[in-house]
């Protein structure tokens, strides 16, 4: 037990691996998988970025929002569409899995979706009226994050029977991971092309809603000049609670993902890690800046991948927060820059 | 302009799913509802792998309800294990087969009750020096059932040993506690020095197996447990998928990379059955085909429930015995659901201390001198001690996942 | 809601009208009566579920953590989520020196520390070694701003915590560092390793007690370190630099040095925390040294009063003792003190909202003779008045 350290590099050495070999096998895997959960960090992501890019606030809870939209998922097709929780997959055919899965997703964006905006109306309407420092939004924002964590943690267990608690959910399998075609020997299987195509359709109507819609141009306009924009006629804070809304649905939609990708990932603290990791990605694309959270999530998930295939798979969370610093000390505006409130995205 | 960019996206998204969708295939077996897989036991191996037939004509176990006209002062039994958190299913069934025992004595011997009290560690070592304590802070109790895990035995021991308290765990599995020389520590079971090298040899002897990776969680048990298996395998454990996760981890992409490309006839997980299950299932996912197996921690109809089918096959051992016959209806009745995993243990170490209160030790001092000096059947072997609390007799129990 | 919260201002007033004299003899007074709390525990304050004496030197570390986070967050205005990764330094300095498993343990006979006073050797060493990483992580992140800087330091206690995790070779990993080393004090036939040791379990005056004496003392001695320095230069630039940065840099104030130092000095008492509590488990792992701690530690001086040292001690027992006394409380089938969490989540947003400044809020005492000088100014107006 006690290693004998020739030299305390050595120790250090061995337990960061430079594994060159493993990366190079797996290259095209570690990629393909990569892009998939830089699919599920950049719908997150956009939530952050949306309300960062309006209000100047770093919503912490919002990974909380993500773990209450798993839970909501869990809790349509569990008790709502009966499936039972098993280790082994539902096969109920093509039309009907989507048809499950897209009532599921529209049910955790509900959850979501509210709760971020009653997130808003809690914490940080009040805040807002009574003309708080940025301190203290940041400080609320925390507050809330562990109420909602242990409400699901402890109270939950109480209200609903085999919710919550300390242990993750048991696992409720719809899509059975099968490889449908190869690419450069990488296997890419239904679920990637689900969690990848579903993430991209769904930046593509968030950002049709933000460049072509009067909701979208109030937002683009408070986030550029708050003042200006009630001056010319809209209403702040219904334009913050469609952000916040944007930022729910989507967070839904992100846990209804993740959810394929990991079935038994759904408990309490499941969204702390993730809500850190998707705030990498937008600072690392440019936060306030929409495609920037797009191209911040999926860089994020594969440099994710490449340093767990070299490194050794205990040092994967540590990329992500080591290029999160990097990032805020290097370029702290991100690779493609603040933009939500100029004219170009 | 603006009506044809969301036909154009619907379109695609319609596209895509259809994709996705037209590949899989029809279903054959329907509705992924519970698999009929359980834990069947194998086969009692000696620590060179090869079987060894159950002792015939071995005596009757002690029953903890012993002559009935026990008469004792009041006094108290204390449990400790994770009761809460992430482990509290494993502490839950040390906790009930204690409590089995306890009331099982307390129903026979009305002359003599006595009260189980648990105290939750929450499988925190931390949390455990906290307890530990109140435990031995508390005149009553003179016996402990516990600690659980072995993390938690090593940060308390010493407190039990300057106590004089005599602790004997039905689960901590790792060998150096019995180097510390604590004179209050005892082991219900098996330790990893035993198991590991057991399962490598069956693995290897048995089975015929030419490669394996090894994967552990970094955690103390399973450290302890994947080197003793690396060591016996020896060249067979290939030091190019030598593995560690983290316990907690959901996705082991990078590790069934590992795996995959190094093909080995079997991969073996030494320790606990939630990340085991996931490993397992994302293992089969990718197309892995070869023997899955690991120690005592993956024993858990839990293990199975997680895992599905992928668990079809899985070869696990354990130092505890096969929960059957009277004490598994016994407990089944009581508790609503088939003992866990170390649950036996938990029974026969509160019998073994019960039957002590029985006989007249009803201090910390006598009750520590009769387990010292015990040597008697429980329902999962025999149990006598060596000077540093480790049984005489070291057989595992090898079981299938079928 | 604001009036519940304000009985802290009218102690705040009726304190800063006592004379010096006064107030250390009520600080005499209090520290005399928190000393003899775990001996003489009055009943509505005793914590049945564990050891009251283990509580109150937790309360002991924790208040010293507050007291260094007041440094940084309270005083120069820095919003650090990371602090918990100095108090891992800290602990793991002195574990990496004296702890069995450790590939670097100086301890007897190999070393040069023998047991009895290694554990005090080895304080100002991990002090010493955290200010210094105070100054690596300070350099680059203190160009940065407000919550990025918040992010930052977010960021960098995760990977302290993460590298500890991770380095299984020289901090044993998960497994953590066991038998690490304490101060041998007062060894007796009964406890042969000295009052300290967690052989000394039981009664009212068991290691935990001894434990919280040895905070207090350095709680008062930190105390009167840290008040001098808020009446000096140094602490009239830290309010400077926390009302509003860039006024002070062009009054000349320069801003970047002073962050630093309010980061150095917050990390050394951070570290300090860190060798007690090492000592006290005598087992340091990674788990303790997680972000939802730093956020505890966070909300301890949030809630005492951001500024205000004496009101993040009180801070901090309510943030260490009331989860304790609440521990097998139950209501409703849920423990309450499991809820502590949710209690403190709940008590930063209520705060926020309605009493952002704490329940002791910080009253500025920048003149180092303001007292003599106020009362030097008040009777130099009679004479002018009267002609």
């Amino acid at each position: 037990m006690i290693q004998e350290c020739i030299g305390q590099y050595v120790c250090l050495a061995g337990d960061i691996g430079f594994n060159v070999e493993n990366l190079r096998t797996g290259f095209w895997q570690f990629t393909i998988d990569g892009l998939a959960w830089g699919a599920i960090y950049a719908l997150v992501a956009v939530g952050y970025t949306l309300v960062f890019g309006v209000l100047r606030l770093i919503n912490f809870a919002h990974s909380e929002i993500f773990m209450l939209g798993m839970f909501g998922a869990y809790f349509c097709l569990d008790l709502i569409l009966g499936f039972a929780p098993s280790g082994n997959a539902y096969d109920r055919g093509v039309a009907l899995t989507v048809f499950y899965l897209g009532v599921a997703m529209l049910f955790a964006m509900a959850v979501s979706g509210s709760a971020a905006v009653g997130l808003e109306f809690v914490a940080y309407r009040p805040l807002r009226r009574r003309n708080a420092r940025p301190l203290t939004f940041l400080i609320t924002a925390i507050g809330m994050s562990f109420v909602l964590q242990e409400f699901v943690h402890f109270v939950l267990p109480e209200i609903i029977e085999g919710y919550g608690g300390s242990n993750a959910q048991q696992p409720i399998i719809l899509v059975q991971p099968r490889t449908q075609f190869e690419v450069f020997g990488a296997s890419v299987t239904n679920v990637t092309l689900v969690i990848v195509i579903s993430a991209l359709v769904l930046a593509r109507l968030t950002y049709l809603f933000v460049h072509r819609t009067k909701f979208g141009r109030g937002i683009r306009a408070v986030a550029q000049d708050p003042t200006t924009a009630t001056l010319m006629g809209v209403s702040r804070e219904r334009i913050i609670l469609t952000t916040f809304l944007i930022g729910g649905v989507l967070a839904g939609a992100a846990a209804l993902l993740y959810m394929l990708r990991v079935p038994q990932g759904i408990i309490y603290s499941g969204g702390f890690l993730l809500g850190i990791k998707a705030f990498s990605a937008a600072v690392l694309g440019g936060i306030g800046n929409l495609r920037g959270a797009l191209i911040g999530g999926f860089l994020l998930g594969v440099m994710e991948n490449y340093g767990q295939a070299l490194f050794g798979t205990q040092w994967r969370d540590v990329v992500a927060f080591v290029l999160l610093v990097m990032v805020l000390l290097i370029k702290p505006t991100g690779i493609l820059g603040e933009s939500l409130g100029t004219a170009r995205v | 302009m603006r009506a044809r960019a969301p036909r154009t996206v619907i379109a695609a998204s319609a596209v895509g799913l259809l994709i996705s969708g037209c590949s899989q295939q029809p279903a054959s077996d329907d509705d992924g509802a519970q698999s009929d897989l359980a834990i069947v036991q194998q086969v009692q191996i000696s620590p060179d792998g090869t079987a060894v037939a159950v002792a015939e004509g071995a005596a009757a176990p002690v029953d903890p309800a012993g002559d009935g006209a026990a008469t004792c002062p009041p006094l108290s039994l204390a449990m400790a294990g994770p009761l809460t958190g992430a482990d509290a299913p494993f502490g839950a069934h040390v906790r009930d087969g204690a409590q089995l025992a306890v009331d099982q004595h307390n129903a026979a011997n009305p002359g003599c009750q006595v009260e189980l009290k648990t105290f939750d560690t929450e499988g925190d070592p931390q949390k455990a020096t906290a307890v530990a304590p109140q435990i031995v802070d508390d005149p009553s109790i003179i016996g402990l059932v516990g600690p659980t895990w072995s993390g938690e035995t090593k940060a308390t021991g010493s407190v039990f040993d300057q106590a004089g308290l005599v602790s004997l765990t039905p689960s901590a599995t790792n060998v150096a506690l019995s180097e510390q020389g604590w004179k209050t520590f005892f082991r219900g079971l098996s330790n990893d020095g035993v198991q590991g090298p057991s399962l490598a040899n069956y693995l290897k002897n048995t089975l015929g197996v030419t490669k394996a990776c090894v994967v552990d969680d970094s955690t103390d048990a399973g450290v302890g447990q994947a080197g003793a298996v690396r060591d016996t395998l020896g060249p067979i454990a290939d030091p190019a998928c030598n593995i560690s996760i983290k316990k907690g981890d959901k996705d082991f992409s990078a590790a069934v990379n590992q795996i995959l490309g190094q093909s080995p006839g079997v991969v073996v997980f030494a320790s606990y059955y939630t990340e085991g299950a996931l490993l397992l299932q994302q293992l089969r996912d990718s197309g892995y085909t070869g023997l899955f197996a690991g120690p005592d921690g993956l024993k858990d109809p839990q293990f199975v429930k997680a895992a599905g089918q992928a668990a079809d096959g899985a070869v696990l051992s354990c130092p505890c015995g096969p929960a059957t016959g009277a004490f598994a209806e016994a407990y089944t009745d009581k508790f609503g659901q088939p003992p866990g995993t170390y649950s036996l243990e938990s029974y026969d170490l509160a019998t073994i201390l019960l039957t002590g209160i029985d006989s007249g030790a009803v201090t910390r001092s006598e009750l520590l001198d009769f387990v010292r000096t015990y040597d008697g059947q429980g329902v999962a072997r025999k149990y006598q001690w060596t000077d540093n609390g480790e049984l005489t007799s070291d057989l595992i129990w090898i079981y299938r996942v079928q | 809601m604001s009036v519940l919260l304000a009985p802290g201002d009218v102690l705040r007033r009726w304190w800063s009208e006592l004379t010096r004299v006064q107030k250390w003899a009520f600080g005499a007074i209090g520290f005399g009566a928190l000393a003899l709390l775990p001996v003489y525990t009055p009943a509505f304050l005793d914590t049945p579920g564990i050891s009251f004496g283990g509580t109150m030197a937790q309360f002991a570390m924790v208040a010293i953590i507050a007291i260094g986070l007041n440094v940084v967050v309270g005083q120069a205005g820095l919003l650090d989520l990371g602090y918990v990764g100095f108090y891992a330094v800290g602990a793991y300095t002195v574990a990496l020196l004296t702890s069995p498993d450790s590939p670097w343990n100086r301890v007897a006979p190999d070393g040069w520390l023998h047991e009895n006073w290694a554990w005090l050797a080895c304080v100002p060493i991990a002090m010493a070694v955290t200010a210094l990483a105070g100054l690596i992580l300070g350099f680059p992140t203190l160009r940065v701003r407000g919550d990025y800087l918040a992010i930052v330091t977010l960021g960098f206690g995760e990977i302290i915590r993460l590298l500890a995790d991770n380095l299984a070779g020289v901090t044993n990993g998960p497994r953590g560092l066991n038998g690490v080393a304490y101060p041998h004090f007062g060894a007796t036939e009964d406890l042969p390793h000295g009052v300290f040791s967690s052989g000394n379990s039981s009664g009212d005056v068991n290691y935990g007690t001894w434990w919280f004496w040895l905070g207090l003392i350095l709680i008062v001695v930190i105390l009167l370190l840290v008040g001098n320095l808020e009446r000096s230069r140094v602490g009239r630039a830290w309010v400077a630099v926390r009302e509003d940065e860039d006024a002070a840099e062009s009054m000349g104030v320069n801003t970047f040095r002073f962050k630093l130092w309010a980061f150095v000095i917050g990390a050394a008492i951070g570290g300090l925390s860190g060798a007690l509590y090492a000592g006290q488990v005598q087992y340091v792992a990674p788990p303790t040294f997680n972000i939802i701690n730093s956020m505890l530690f966070l909300c301890a001086v949030v809630l005492g009063g951001q500024g205000n040292k004496l009101g993040v001690i009180f801070g901090a027992f309510v943030i260490v003792y009331l989860p304790n006394r609440l521990l097998g409380v139950e209501l409703m089938g849920v423990n309450l003190g499991d809820l502590k969490y949710l209690f403190f989540g709940l008590a930063l947003v209520v705060l926020m909202i309605f009493r952002p400044q704490g329940l002791f809020p910080v009253r500025q005492q920048l003149l180092t003779y303001g007292r003599s000088a106020r009362t030097l100014l008040a009777s130099a107006d009679e004479p002018k008045a009267a002609r």
